[in-house]
């Protein structure tokens, strides 16, 4: 049953070739742009904790800027 | 009008966009189960191309929604320059990178495809090479955001790349019409009777949706980055 559900009458290569390709394929957008979003997401942290009082105090009057800084990785 | 560009504004758009990936992500996992169950298991083989038939569930919907992603990038590039609206063409910018992916799918698995049903990897025939074409404009497209400094050179430039390249998408569409190639025609109709039974039809329709919903998640992802990318040229401002 197992056997036959791989082999796919001798087109079980094809078929499982091209699902995994699909897969890896999302599988590494994914975790490409979850890795640049976490990045930018730091540099934002560092250049913000970077300010002064009253600079930091102008950046966090933008509500983009506390909802950036609100959100860990939670992607 | 006016409602809808205050909507899209990235101040109120970001309260959203920040928040629904996770949800985005669930769903996505949900159908995505059921897809793969209905394509692998459930579905019945093909009369003539046996259990071969089973890529179609991975290869139509990337085809689908690569074409979907190009034509919504050109709409939107387009309407950027017509509303003065920067965010559009972020919007664009964010959705070519699964567009892109969606296509590389397409051709790899349609490749895949072709070697039991045609028995080759590969024809130079006019579906599979404007397809081709398709992924050489996205990849133009990508490289155009990356090279160029200059913000309104740039929109100029990724503007008129989404334009020429949208003339390629009929020639997709009606490639396998107007030409004698390899690949067969449309099996799913809009306006007409379908040629597919409903029981390949449901897991076809159910692939796409999860497909659908994976491009939405990487896009949301995306502009995410551009936003907190932008707001970190703003720090540097202050």
């Amino acid at each position: 049953m197992i056997s036959e559900f791989i082999y796919m009458n001798g087109y079980g290569l094809y078929v499982w070739s091209a699902f995994a390709f699909t897969l890896i394929s999302f599988t590494s957008l994914y975790f490409v742009t979850k890795i640049h979003y976490v990045k930018e997401k730091k540099k934002f942290e560092s250049k913000f904790g970077a300010l002064d009082f009253k600079k930091a105090e102008v950046a966090r009057s933008q509500i983009i800027n506390r909802e950036i800084l609100s959100r860990t990785n939670n992607i | 009008m006016k409602f809808l560009f205050k909507f899209l504004e990235p101040n109120k758009i970001f309260l959203i966009t920040s928040k629904a990936p996770k949800y985005v992500m669930a769903l996505f996992i949900i159908v995505i189960s059921i897809g793969l169950l209905e394509a692998l298991i459930f579905s019945p083989e093909d009369y003539k191309q046996s259990h071969s038939v089973r890529i179609m569930y991975v290869h139509v919907p990337s085809a689908w929604i690569t074409l979907g992603i190009f034509t919504s990038m050109t709409i939107l590039s387009l309407s950027g320059y017509i509303f003065k609206n920067k965010n559009f063409f972020l919007i664009a910018k964010s959705f070519a990178p699964s567009g892109l992916v969606f296509n590389i799918v397409a051709l790899v698995t349609g490749s895949i495809w072709g070697k039991p049903t045609w028995g080759t990897w590969w024809a130079w025939d006019a579906r599979i090479t404007s397809m081709l074409i398709l992924a050489l404009f996205y990849f133009m497209y990508l490289v155009a955001w990356r090279i160029y400094e200059n913000k309104d050179y740039v929109l100029k430039i990724t503007t008129i790349i989404t334009l020429i390249g949208i003339i390629n998408v009929p020639i997709i569409k009606y490639s396998v019409e107007w030409w004698n190639t390899l690949h067969q025609p449309a099996s799913i109709n809009v306006l007409s009777k379908s040629s597919i039974h409903s029981s390949m039809l449901f897991p076809l329709l159910i692939m796409t949706a999860a497909f659908a919903l994976f491009s939405l998640l990487i896009f949301l992802m995306k502009y995410n980055t551009e936003l907190i990318k932008i707001k970190n040229k703003g720090l540097d401002r202050l």
